[in-house]
């Protein structure tokens, strides 16, 4: 939060933040009079796991969004207690596990997390309730790709900064609000309350989506590098699509659809309830290992995503918004 | 004479990360060796690489009647190697030693001779069935990814990326067995001469069958042996009925003094010389628990025609992950009590009757 309050404060016109703790920047537009506004959300909560026990100076954990135990052991942790303590996620031996679960995936609640610290002194800084944070280290790998923790979803509050850069550059006639949301990995609680509170025009919300790789080449899953994915659904507005499909084709943007056949499973999906209701779509940043300490992003489709934004914002013309229709034929 | 017991602090601790970070894998154990070799130039009297890559120092000692002491550390760590390429930087591979593949899934890595960045990842949560999510994943199903057009060779080996922290008293990383007894036997020939001539064997392949300190001890052909390694301390809390009484060894107890595992039995003139220099300078150990495990002793004592061993050991938890946790005072009272150990060894410790009820 601090880190992008701190980047974003030079491009915006005001900060704010909302009770729940969302950071809301403004850049106004240069139409005069009462101006529409777009909000573009980017979550910038991450997965993790929270302290339920301390037992003989080890911790038992529980997840916080969806965890898979079976990529923890030996993934260096910070544990938020008194103070930051490094620790490491851990698979216990064996033997001091029920037998069902000795030669097989071992469930959240036996892991334990080691902080180096005796009993005691373990007792002293952590409590239940502590939160708990993936701490590997970020690393560049080929291709121009980035791997590390909780990309998922800061690729996509890369993407935006992208965006409000570019806006520097060139007017645009929209207030547009760019928005940091808290709690999208469990409730979405961040991203409906700032919509309610911002009550924008038009919504688009930027997080990760599935990209091909080991284990993962389905209909969902989109190539490293190949560039952002537009949202498809009931969740996302139509016309919106449209409108982004045929920018990104005259950007030389690739782009593919990512479809959904109800709620995309992102914020989105309580950004669109809000209110009377906001057009909204989605744009997704492939992205490999969700949810583990190790994923990967290609650095070129975060700023293919952030100037396909920037491009439809310059694009917004004052009448704009009473032009956004549901039509699903446009965007067959 | 006798020298100085050799300190630990910051630049022992960073001895250690250096030999942590680097990538040696069995077979592969050339960037610890380098480690060892430099740390230790014009430092002894002989320093020779055998056929098999293990480092063979002699530092001799001063006195009359000198026993020959071999000390062994092995350099190698667990790890794997590229088997196939799948292209386009994903690479299948195949573990090196023994790891529980369970350890792998989310994993930050390195492959190659450039130490080449990739990881081991899964398949997302949300695209796993439940039942997946109940089965670990085998090393068969798994992929090194070094990124679109990612390099390396198959054949080329990696384990874990770098990893080292301290953490309170504590130090964190991958390959603490087996760097911790490298580190504490360089520290050794430092602090050396001793009453005993020193063999020192920095040894290769202990991950996959203590192979190199088979034939460094019959380089050697010393008069004992004692093995260095780091043994795992299994003193976690239990979380089925019971009491944890097969803990093996147990972090801040002390060195690990061995009695007997399934590749060796400890020589009891060793281990009660071991005992009596320990409670002489009140210096903590423990015993560590008779039973499975074993290391470069199993192989030391059957060499040529055979030879008295005892292993000392640092505890460490986690085993063969990614990382790894010992104790800093752990690791200390083992390099005092084998710096006391060779400093009053008697001659004729092997020729003295034991008191077994001692």
């Amino acid at each position: 939060m601090r880190l992008i309050e701190e980047k974003w404060t030079p491009l915006v016109d005001e900060v704010s933040r909302s009770p729940l703790g969302s950071l809301h920047g403004l850049k106004r537009g240069r139409g005069k009079g009462k101006r529409s506004s777009i909000m573009i959300a980017t979550h910038m909560d991450a997965i993790g796991l929270i302290v339920t026990t301390v037992v003989d100076g080890l911790l038992k954990v529980d997840q916080v969004g969806g965890v898979d135990p079976r990529i923890l052991p030996g993934t260096p942790v910070l544990v938020h207690g008194k103070r930051d303590l490094e620790g490491v996620v851990v698979m216990p031996p064996a033997f001091t596990l029920p037998e069902a679960e000795r030669e097989q995936a071992i469930s959240l609640g036996h892991l334990l997390v080691d902080v180096g610290l005796p009993p005691a002194r373990t007792a002293q800084l952590v409590r239940v309730g502590d939160l708990v944070s993936f701490d590997t280290r970020p690393v560049e790998l080929a291709g121009e790709t980035i791997s590390g923790h909780s990309l998922d979803n800061r690729a996509s509050v890369g993407a935006l900064t992208v965006c409000l850069e570019a806006l520097q550059h060139r007017s645009h006639v929209w207030d547009v609000w760019a928005v940091a949301t808290v709690q999208e990995e469990v409730t979405f609680a961040g991203g409906a309350t700032s919509a309610f509170a911002l009550h924008p025009d038009l919504a688009i919300v930027i997080d990760v989506t599935f990209a091909k790789g080991p284990a993962a080449d389905g209909w969902e899953t989109f190539g490293l590098g190949k560039g952002p994915t537009l949202g498809w659904g009931p969740n996302l507005h139509p016309f919106l699509y449209r409108r982004l499909e045929e920018l990104a084709k005259a950007l030389e943007i690739p782009v593919s659809m990512d479809p959904s056949t109800d709620s995309s499973g992102t914020e989105a999906s309580a950004v669109q309830l809000a209110r009377e209701g906001i057009p909204t779509m989605l744009i997704g940043i492939p992205l490999r290992y969700m949810h583990t300490a190790v994923e990967v992003i290609a650095i070129k489709d975060m700023q293919r995503a952030g100037r396909l934004l920037a491009e439809f914002i310059f694009g917004l013309d004052a009448d704009f918004a009473a032009t956004v229709t549901w039509e699903e034929r446009d965007a067959v | 004479m006798p020298s100085r017991t050799p300190a630990l602090g910051l630049a022992q601790i960073g001895l250690l990360r250096r030999l942590c970070s680097a990538v040696a894998p069995s077979g592969g154990e050339g960037p610890v060796r380098d480690i060892v070799l430099a740390e230790l130039k014009g430092r002894a009297d002989d320093t020779r690489v055998d056929a098999l890559g293990n480092v063979l120092v002699t530092a001799a000692g001063r006195g009359p009647k000198r026993l020959r002491v071999m000390l062994d550390a092995h350099m190698d760590e667990v790890g794997f190697m590229i088997v196939a390429d799948d292209s386009d930087g994903i690479y299948q591979f195949r573990n090196i030693g023994g790891i529980d593949s369970r350890n792998l899934p989310g994993k930050q890595i390195v492959v190659g001779k450039d130490n080449t960045p990739g990881v081991i990842g899964a398949k997302p949560i949300h695209l796993s069935k439940s039942q997946e999510l109940k089965q670990p994943i085998g090393t068969d199903k798994l992929r090194v990814d070094l990124g679109p057009g990612g390099k390396a060779k198959v054949g080329d080996r990696g384990t874990f990326s770098a990893n080292f922290r301290r953490s309170g008293p504590s130090l964190m990383s991958k390959a603490l067995d087996n760097r911790l007894g490298v580190a504490t036997l360089i520290e050794l020939i430092k602090a050396a001469p001793f009453r005993v001539d020193l063999l020192a064997a920095f040894t290769v392949q202990e991950e996959i069958g203590l192979r190199g300190a088979r034939v460094a001890a019959n380089y050697f052909l010393p008069d004992l042996a004692i093995i260095i390694d780091a043994t795992p301390a299994r003193d976690l809390p239990m979380q089925r009925e019971g009491e944890n009484t097969t803990y093996n060894s147990r972090l801040g107890f002390g060195p690990a003094i061995y009695l007997s595992h399934p590749a060796a039995i400890d020589d009891p003139r060793l281990v009660q010389f071991l005992v009596r220099t320990a409670e002489r300078e009140k210096i903590p150990f423990q015993f560590r628990q008779p039973g499975g495990g074993s290391n470069d002793a199993g192989a030391v004592r059957r060499a040529a025609t055979g030879v008295p061993v005892v292993s000392v050991s640092v505890p460490h938890r986690y085993t063969h992950s990614a990382m790894s946790v010992s104790r800093i005072e752990d690791w200390a009272n083992t390099m005092k009590l084998l710096h006391a150990a060779l400093s009053s060894m008697p001659s004729d410790i092997l020729r003295r009757q034991i008191d077994l009820q001692a």
